[in-house]
C-alpha cells in the first residue's frame, strides 16, 4: 500500500532539490524545500513532516547537525531521515549513520531506488507508530493493573489488620505485596483470650494467588471469634478452599492455636515448611513439621484435622517461614535450605531480632533483599485479663431471656466429631447481662467441658502432663481414645433466672467418668504455672464460686449481673 | 565522444521524471553552475572550495554531465590534500568542461522546445 507522505527535502542545490522534489512528486508524496540545515530544522518544527531527505554539505547549518536537531525534535517518534550524498567515503556514510540517519542515497539519484527506499522507510515509521501505540497501550493496561491491585489490597489490609497481628506478642516480615505472592498471615483473638495464627501460601502468582485470601479470611476471623477451635476451622476451610478454587490451586498452610492459660500451642501443618518452637527455659527447639497435605486439596471424607499440641510456656518463642525462606537461591544456584536457617536460628541471642537475623542472612547469601518471603514470630504471653470489647447489639433489653433453663447431653459419637461451645455461648450470649463477661464464661466453660471430655470421659491422667513428653503422650492418648469412644456422655446444664436489679447464670457440667479425689486437688495452692491440673486452677481462679460435688463428675460455676440503669 | 560531456541515457530519464519541468531544471542547473564557477574563480580557502566542489560534483552527477562531476571530484580530492597544488589548473579545466556542457544542454533544451528558447 502507497500512501501519501509529507517529505522534506533540505538540499541546497537548487537544480538538485527541484529534481529531488519532482522525483518525489511524482511518486505520489508531498513535498516541502529547504536550502540549508537550519532552514530544514524549522520547517520540521513547524510542519511536522513524516520524512526527511537531508543533504549532508550545506552552508549555514549542515546536514548532520540538523538531523541531530531533527531527531531531537521528534523525540520517540521514528521520523526517517534518508543522507543524500554524492561522496561514497565510508567514514561519511557512517557518520550520517551515527548522527541518526537512517539510510544513504548517493547521487546521481536513481529514482526507482528512491522510491523503494522511501517505502522501506515508511514501513519501519509504521512499525514504530505500532510499537509504540502497543506499548502505551501496555501501560494503560499495566496502570489498570496495578490500580486493581492497590484496590484489592487496601481492602484486604483492612481485613488483614482487622486481627490482633500487631499485639506486643507477635512479630512479623511481610512484603506489602505479599498477598499477591500467594502469602496470607491472620491472626485473632478466641474468646476466651488465645490466639488463632495463620501462615498460608496460596500456589500462583498475582490477583489469583489473592483470590481464594478472602474467603479463608472469612472463615478464620468468622469462627475464631465464634469460640471455634482449629479441627472445625480446618475442616470448614479446607471444604471452602476445596470447592471455590480450581483444580491446580491449593494453599499451604500452618494454623495454631497458642493458649498461654492453658501453656500449650495446638498445631496444624499441611504443606509448609517446618516451623520451630523454642524453650526459653531448656533452649530446645521442636521442629513442626508438615504432616498434612495442603488446604483445597482433599474432599470433606478424606481431610484430616488432627492437630498436635506441645506445652509453650510464657517467653517460648514460635517462628514460622514461607518457601521463600528456604528456597532463596544464592549466585550459584545453590538454595538457602533447611541447614542455613537452623544456623541463623542457633546463633540467635535475641529473641525479637530473628527475623531481622533471617533477612539479613538471605540478603548476604543471594546478594539482594527479597520481597516475597513471609516470617512471622509469636511468644506465649501470660494472661490478658479477659477484656474482650462487647460487641454492640442493636436490639433493647426487652428480647433478653431471662427465666429459663436448658439442658444438653452429648454422647459417644457427637463427643468424637462435634464441638458444642460456640452454639452454647452464642445461646448465652442472648441474654444482655452476660455479654459483658462472654469471655470469662467462655473460658470457664471450655474448662469444665473439655475436663469433662478428657479426664471424664476419655479418663485421661492430668499429671501426664508435667513434663513435655508426658503431654505431647497426652494429647496422642487424647486423639486415640477420642477415636475409638463407644459410650459416655457430657451434659451441660444451662440456667437462666431473674433476681432483683439483675441476673443469675447456673452452670453446670456432669461426665461419666470415674471422677476424681476433689479434696484432695482443691486443697493444693492455686499455681497457674503447673503443666497438670491446669482446669481446675484456672476455673477456681477465674470463678471462685466454682464448686465440685464430692465424687468429681460434677462442676458448678455461677454468675450473676446487676441490670443497667 | 559527447557522451562523457552529456550522458543522453540520464538526460532522457531526467526529461520523463521532470515531465513539463525539465527545462526549468535545464535553466537551474546553468544558473547554479554559474554560481559556483564564480565562486570557484575567488574563493582562496581551500576547505570552502572543497565544499563547493562537493556539491557541483553532485549536482552534475545527477544532470548526467559526467565529465565536469569528475573534474569536480578531483578538485574536492585536492582542496583537501596539502600541498595545495595544481588547483587554479584544474579550475581552468572545469571552466572549459563547463563551456562545453553548456552549449550541449542549451542545445538539448533547444531541440525539444524551440520557441520556448527563443522567447527566453
Amino acid at each position: 500500500m502507497n500512501t501519501s507522505l509529507t517529505v522534506l527535502i533540505a538540499e541546497d542545490s537548487s537544480a538538485d532539490r527541484l529534481l529531488l522534489s519532482s522525483i518525489v512528486q511524482l511518486q505520489g508524496h508531498n513535498v516541502l524545500l529547504a536550502a540549508n540545515g537550519a532552514e530544514a530544522v524549522a520547517l520540521f518544527a513547524r510542519e511536522r513532516p513524516q520524512l526527511v531527505l537531508m543533504d549532508a554539505v550545506m552552508p549555514v547549518m549542515d546536514g548532520f547537525e540538523a538531523a541531530r536537531q531533527i531527531k531531537a525534535l521528534a523525540g520517540e517518534v521514528l521520523v526517517p531521515i534518508i543522507f543524500l550524498t554524492s561522496l561514497n567515503q565510508a567514514d561519511a556514510l557512517a557518520r550520517s549513520l551515527e548522527v541518526g540517519g537512517d539510510d544513504v542515497l548517493s547521487k546521481p539519484y536513481n529514482p526507482m531506488l528512491l522510491a523503494a527506499k522511501i517505502t522501506v522507510m515508511d514501513r519501519m515509521r509504521r512499525l514504530q507508530e505500532t510499537v509504540l501505540q502497543q506499548r502505551d497501550q501496555i501501560a494503560r493496561h499495566n496502570d489498570y493493573l496495578l490500580n486493581e491491585q492497590r484496590v484489592a489490597k487496601a481492602v484486604f489490609d483492612r481485613v488483614a489488620h482487622a486481627g490482633c497481628l500487631s499485639a506486643p506478642n507477635i512479630s512479623y516480615l511481610q512484603s506489602p505485596y505479599a498477598l499477591f505472592n500467594g502469602d496470607l498471615l491472620l491472626a485473632a483473638y478466641t474468646p476466651t483470650g488465645d490466639t488463632h495464627l495463620l501462615l498460608a501460601d496460596f500456589t500462583g502468582h498475582g490477583l489469583p494467588a489473592a483470590i481464594g485470601a478472602m474467603p479463608l479470611a472469612e472463615v478464620f476471623y468468622s469462627m475464631t471469634a465464634k469460640g471455634y477451635g482449629l479441627a472445625e476451622m480446618l475442616r470448614e476451610m479446607n471444604a471452602k478452599l476445596q470447592g471455590i478454587l480450581p483444580v491446580d490451586m491449593f494453599c499451604c498452610a500452618t494454623v495454631l492455636c497458642v493458649s498461654a492459660q492453658r501453656r500449650s500451642v495446638e498445631v496444624w501443618n499441611g504443606g509448609m515448611p517446618d516451623g520451630y518452637l523454642q524453650a526459653r527455659a531448656t533452649g530446645q527447639r521442636r521442629a513442626l513439621t508438615s504432616q498434612h497435605l495442603p488446604l483445597g486439596i482433599l474432599r470433606a471424607e478424606a481431610f484430616d484435622h488432627s492437630t498436635r499440641v506441645w506445652p509453650m510456656l510464657p517467653g517460648d518463642q514460635l517462628f514460622l517461614l514461607t518457601d521463600g525462606v528456604i528456597d532463596t537461591s544464592g549466585p550459584d544456584e545453590q538454595l538457602f535450605g533447611v541447614e542455613r536457617l537452623q544456623q541463623v536460628l542457633d546463633a540467635n541471642r535475641q529473641p525479637h531480632m530473628l527475623i531481622a537475623e533471617v533477612e539479613q542472612a538471605l540478603h548476604d547469601f543471594q546478594g539482594h533483599s527479597r520481597d516475597d518471603v513471609s516470617m512471622v514470630q509469636i511468644t506465649s504471653q501470660l494472661p490478658q485479663p479477659l477484656d474482650v470489647p462487647v460487641m454492640p447489639y442493636s436490639d433493647s433489653d426487652q428480647c433478653s431471656p431471662l427465666d429459663w433453663s436448658a439442658s444438653f447431653e452429648f454422647r459417644g459419637a457427637t463427643l468424637q466429631r462435634f464441638n458444642p461451645l460456640p452454639y452454647l455461648l452464642q445461646l448465652l450470649m442472648e441474654v444482655h447481662g452476660l455479654r459483658a463477661r462472654g469471655a470469662v464464661i467462655h473460658a470457664v466453660l471450655s474448662e469444665l467441658y473439655s475436663n469433662a471430655l478428657e479426664h471424664g470421659v476419655l479418663g485421661l491422667d492430668s499429671r501426664l502432663k508435667r513434663d513435655a513428653r508426658g503431654f505431647a503422650r497426652y494429647y496422642q492418648l487424647r486423639n486415640e481414645r477420642l477415636a475409638a469412644l463407644r459410650s459416655g456422655f457430657v451434659r451441660v446444664r444451662v440456667q437462666v433466672e431473674p433476681v432483683p436489679r439483675g441476673g443469675r447464670l447456673l452452670l453446670q457440667v456432669d461426665d461419666s467418668g470415674e471422677g476424681f479425689d476433689v479434696a484432695t486437688v482443691l486443697s493444693r495452692p492455686l499455681d497457674l504455672n503447673r503443666l497438670s491440673g491446669r482446669g481446675v486452677s484456672l476455673v477456681r481462679q477465674l470463678c471462685p464460686a466454682a464448686q465440685w460435688s464430692a465424687d468429681g463428675r460434677s462442676a458448678t460455676v455461677e454468675f450473676s449481673w446487676e441490670a443497667l440503669a | 565522444m559527447s557522451d562523457i560531456h552529456m550522458d543522453p541515457k540520464v538526460v532522457s530519464a531526467l526529461r520523463d521524471v521532470m515531465e513539463g519541468g525539465f527545462e526549468d531544471l535545464l535553466d537551474t542547473f546553468l544558473s547554479d553552475s554559474e554560481e559556483r564557477l564564480d565562486q570557484l574563480r575567488s574563493t582562496h580557502e581551500a576547505h570552502d572550495l572543497s565544499l563547493v566542489a562537493h556539491s557541483f560534483k553532485g549536482s552534475s552527477s545527477n544532470m548526467g554531465a559526467i565529465r565536469l562531476a569528475h573534474l569536480c571530484g578531483l578538485l574536492e580530492e585536492r582542496a583537501q590534500k596539502k600541498p595545495l597544488a595544481g588547483i587554479k589548473e584544474l579550475v581552468v579545466k572545469i571552466d572549459d568542461e563547463y563551456q562545453m556542457v553548456r552549449r550541449l544542454y542549451r542545445a538539448e533544451r533547444q531541440r525539444f522546445n524551440p520557441s520556448n528558447f527563443a522567447s527566453g
